[in-house]
């Protein structure tokens, strides 16, 4: 009981520690931010488009490369998480979040060496994604294989 | 080619897909993880109910540039290798529709590791 009563005092005293963001500015900046790197992705799949006999399944596959690769510089020059802080979900949901989920724990880890730091930190985030995402294509491959 | 109304559509969806992440961001305090794998499984969920083809059509980037299009092309290849290939075709056909971005994010955060070291956390 007195266990109890302590918890409950150490959430009270941890939410008025949780810095309190306006809702209002951040679901903009996630929209706007989000907005413009979806665009940036339609803008160089079309460009690939230019490239004679490009398919469009194939230029989908490059665009999120492209996507991937800018995000991961801008990860390891520190720029994208200055678009993080502004951007909140918007620099989280689009797949160059993905990429920078990869490349941060990367660099972090990396001073507690090769195997063990880089390579072994490296999916920290990006881990739950694979595996998740892994499970449940199976699940859905199966589905349509027996019905 | 490059089709004006289709750039305002991507803008708009993509943007508001990023919004409802930022609306889960705000009410549950949900790290990104989290936010991730949620979007995935979307995709993954939209895709199997048949939903993504129509709204991929639609808005193109805005929808397959979020999280939700790397959940959707999963499913998308652990479905058709399951018509092509069966049982194999379903554990083998997901990763395969993702490999290259997957190899590139890795390859690239080694790259980036070895080039760089944290600048946000000293």
């Amino acid at each position: 009981m007195e266990s109890f009563e302590r918890d409950k005092r150490y959430n009270e005293y941890l939410k008025s520690k949780i810095p309190k963001t306006k809702p209002w500015p951040t679901l903009f900046n996630a929209f706007v931010v989000g907005g413009i790197i979806c665009l940036l992705g339609e803008v160089i799949k079309d460009l690939l488009m230019l490239i004679p006999n490009m398919e469009s399944s194939v230029a989908s596959v490059w665009e999120s490369v492209i996507l991937i690769v800018i995000a991961s510089i801008l990860t390891g020059f520190g720029i994208y998480d200055k678009i993080g802080a502004f951007a909140g979900a918007g620099s989280i949901v689009p797949i160059t979040g993905f990429s920078n989920s990869i490349t941060s724990p990367a660099l972090e880890f990396k001073r507690e060496g090769m195997i063990f730091g880089l390579c072994a930190n490296m999916f920290k985030i990006a881990g739950p994604v694979i595996v998740c995402g892994v499970i449940a294509s199976i699940v859905a491959g199966l589905i349509f294989l027996i019905f | 080619m490059f089709d004006v109304l289709m750039y305002l559509k991507v803008f708009l969806i993509g943007g508001f897909i990023c919004m409802l992440g930022q609306v889960l961001v705000i009410t549950t305090q949900m790290t990104s993880a989290r936010i991730l794998v949620t979007f995935l499984i979307m995709g993954v969920f939209l895709e199997v109910v048949g939903a993504f083809e129509p709204l991929k059509q639609f808005a193109g980037s805005g929808v397959t540039v979020p999280i939700m299009g790397f959940g959707y092309s999963l499913a998308k290849g652990a479905i058709e290798g399951g018509k092509t290939n069966g049982l194999l075709g379903v554990l083998t056909g997901g990763l395969t529709e993702t490999a290259g971005g997957i190899a590139v994010a890795v390859t690239m955060a080694f790259l980036m590791a070895l080039l760089f070291s944290s600048k946000t956390k000293k």
